[in-house]
């Protein structure tokens, strides 16, 4: 993640604290220091320069979303982002799946002592890069650092709230019979690319995770008028994980048919290599909406004008109410179900 | 992607299918005999494509689920001990053993590593001379070379802190033991493709001749599967009973030499217990006398491990290919992945898993129908 300009020079003098220490975070003139010249630097807006214990913001009209996340990503640094810009990019794509329009966030940092001072000044301007790319404000936030080998060097909690500006009810329990499936773009890719720099895998290629914001081509559909019926962030678990909870939360069966999920080329080959299913890898920016089938060619063509869900695609319907399920087709026309993953991946044997 | 959407062609596997169903005119009973076959089967849905005269039975031929109880227990107990590293393949890591299993040692603090080569493992005890550093040698012939290669070029480098904890384990004597089971219901055999690659199939020829039985040496894909399964299907038809290669762009007759070798250098052939099977005469690996200073159940001088399987577990009936996992009582109900009662229910290659994995909705209706 490329850092802007006038943040290149981290503005605690390196020579004198290269480290954070137990005392930038005691509540002195270390601590004020820090709060001061790092995250007040970065993050400036109106609400937070006014220093005070909690942020004072007055809120549009309509309903408000609101939701957390604890960002504990290692590495903090990986190919397509960094713990930064994931901290921002997951709340306010956690708000877009209630069609929210994502306002302020709060931030939570606990740093391990030692934690090298440029690494956090290169995450908090990865932070204020991408909270303005979202057009959210960092207005408030916490700063706690913990005893050398109690941390894995730096945890960050955001909280979100976003203002829900159309009338529909955007839910699991709103999913219908019928709805079209559709995902925003290719899967897998988060995943991968965290699991190939911690155990050192050298694919041909590098890849880079799909951490990005998603709130754009969500307000689009929103603006265009799509009936939604359920929107879901794929994370964790992956597409596995979603469409296995909403088909319980909804009480239907879910078909998918496997050639037309979008998975890139490096990716298949590494889960491959690995014996992992890209539908149950992570992902960071990639959603899964259900949109009834006379909406769904239009929201196709409104989430491929965006650059983020640009290779989006229909990838199969819900198809009764029924005990919860969810199956996908083989590429040889063969039915099986596709299941949660059943605890952490690992990879196979041979 | 290449090399592999090749393998996986819709209509090729349909045209495969229907030159089955034309040729099949008796009922027969087939055993793939790797677990990796068992979850390409199960996950594309090879099964349904093939006339219902046709049984595929699950064979013993997942590493993770035949290693037995007692090694998962060593494992443990040495994983356990604050100046070891223990290494090994990722989904050993989640095999119960009769208390707990490898995560649960790690999340106590042990130091529990996954590698993706037990040549890491060598360069970890290289890195930390300070620690000992274990490789749980698991998996068939096809593992077995790595695991030596391991060994040798610890032994080259002088290396005091690497040691292996081993249960490697060998395909033929298995399916000997099968074939001389007198409730052996298996009239043929997909031989394991990679387990070939490494020892090539002259192995095979005997079993041929004693027991009357075809062996048709199988790769992975769906295409290898249902190819495999079509040479298989005309030998029994037509009588013949011969070692056949569908795998010829991985397997030779002879296969990879250099890697026996040293196979043969590292290890010597011993007797082994597979979990839900028993012990098979001359159906494992161990180490050499000559580098018998690598074997980590001396140098930690273990305890003995002697435990029972679960009474109610019925994978061993399963491996031999007596009984389907839904025919289980307790499949999908008490024993599931995240609580495996056995072997074929703890890796996703195992035949429980893998119908729990894909099939479960149908397991009611076949319960049901037989």
């Amino acid at each position: 993640m490329k850092t802007p300009d006038f943040n290149a020079v981290c503005p605690i003098p390196i020579s004198q604290y290269p480290h954070v220490l137990m005392a930038h975070g005691g509540g002195g003139k270390l601590m004020h220091r820090l709060l001061e010249d790092v995250f007040g630097k970065a993050f400036s807006n109106q609400i937070l320069d006014t220093r005070h214990d909690s942020a004072q913001f007055t809120v549009p009209p309509g309903r408000l979303a609101m939701t957390t996340d604890s960002y504990v990503v290692r590495p903090i640094f990986f190919p397509g982002g960094d713990i930064g810009s994931m901290a921002i990019h997951g709340t306010v794509n956690d708000l877009a799946m209630s069609g929210a329009r994502p306002l302020y966030l709060s931030c939570g940092f606990i740093i391990e002592e030692g934690l090298p001072m440029e690494t956090l000044w290169r995450v908090v301007c990865s932070m204020s890069d991408a909270a303005k790319k979202c057009g959210v404000q960092i207005v408030t936030g916490d700063t706690k650092v913990v005893d050398k080998g109690k941390g894995d060097g730096l945890f960050i909690n955001t909280t979100g709230i976003g203002v829900i500006e159309h009338g529909q009810k955007i839910a699991p329990q709103n999913v219908q019979p019928g709805d079209a499936v559709l995902v925003s773009g290719d899967l897998g890719r988060h995943g991968m690319a965290i699991m190939a720099v911690r155990e050192g895998l050298q694919f041909e290629s590098t890849i880079e995770s799909d951490s990005a914001p998603v709130q754009e081509p969500v307000l689009a559909l929103l603006k265009n008028e799509v009936e939604i019926h359920c929107l879901r962030d794929l994370t964790r678990g992956g597409l596995a994980s979603a469409l296995n909870e909403i088909a319980e939360a909804a009480g239907v069966k879910i078909a998918i048919e496997q050639n037309v999920v979008p998975v890139r080329e490096d990716v298949h080959a590494a889960c491959e290599m690995l014996g992992l299913d890209p539908l149950q890898v992570a992902n960071e920016g990639r959603f899964v909406a259900f949109i009834p089938a006379k909406d769904s060619g239009r929201a196709l063509q409104i989430l491929r004008h965006h650059e983020v869900s640009a290779a989006a695609a229909l990838i199969g319907k819900v198809a009764e109410k029924a005990a919860p399920l969810v199956t996908i087709r083989s590429v040889l026309g063969v039915s099986r179900i596709l299941d949660m993953p059943s605890g952490e991946q690992l990879p196979r044997i041979c | 992607m290449k090399y592999l959407d090749e393998y996986r062609d819709g209509d090729l596997a349909q045209k495969l299918a229907a030159e089955i169903h034309r040729v099949t005119t008796k009922p027969w009973t087939i055993m793939e005999v790797c677990g990796g076959q068992t979850h390409a089967i199960v996950k594309f849905g090879i099964d349904e494509l093939l006339p219902k005269q046709i049984t595929l039975i699950h064979g013993p031929g997942c590493p993770v689920c035949v290693t037995p109880l007692e090694v998962i227990d060593q494992a443990l107990e040495i994983a356990a001990r604050p100046e070891v590293i223990f290494t090994s393949f990722g989904d050993m890591l989640r095999v119960p053993g009769s208390t707990t299993d490898l995560l649960a040692v790690k999340a106590k603090g042990g130091d529990v590593r996954i590698v993706y080569s037990p040549l890491d493992a060598v360069k970890i005890a290289e890195e930390n001379p300070a620690r000992e550093v274990v490789f749980f040698g698991v998996g068939f012939e096809t593992t077995a070379p790595a695991t030596a290669m391991a060994v040798f070029q610890a032994a080259q480098k002088g290396l005091k802190n690497f040691s292996l904890l081993i249960s490697h384990m060998l395909v033929p004597p298995a399916i000997e033991a099968l074939m001389s089971s007198p409730n052996c219901r298996v009239q043929a055999f997909l031989a394991a493709g990679h387990v070939c690659a490494v020892m090539g199939y002259e192995e095979y020829f005997p079993l041929v001749e004693k027991y009357r039985v075809p062996i048709v040496v199988t790769g992975f894909e769906p295409l290898d599967i249902l190819q495999g399964i079509l040479m298989t299907v005309l030998q029994l038809e037509q009588g013949r009973a011969e070692v056949e290669n569908q795998y010829v762009r991985a397997v030779t007759r002879a296969g990879n030499q250099p890697a026996q070798e040293l196979v043969k250098k590292v290890f010597t052939v011993v007797p082994r217990k597979w979990r839900g099977i028993g012990e098979i005469p001359q159906s494992g690996l161990g180490l050499s006398e000559a580098y018998a200073v690598f074997d980590a159940a001396r140098k930690f001088k273990l305890a003995d491990h002697r435990v029972e399987e679960p009474a109610e577990c019925i994978a061993g009936l399963i491996l031999q290919g007596l009984k389907k996992p839904h025919e289980c009582p307790a499949f999908g109900t008490r024993c599931t992945p995240e609580h495996p009662f056995g072997a074929t229910m703890v890796s996703s290659e195992g035949a429980c898993a893998a119908y729990y994995q894909y099939r479960r909705h149908d397991a009611a209706q076949l319960a049901e129908a037989k």
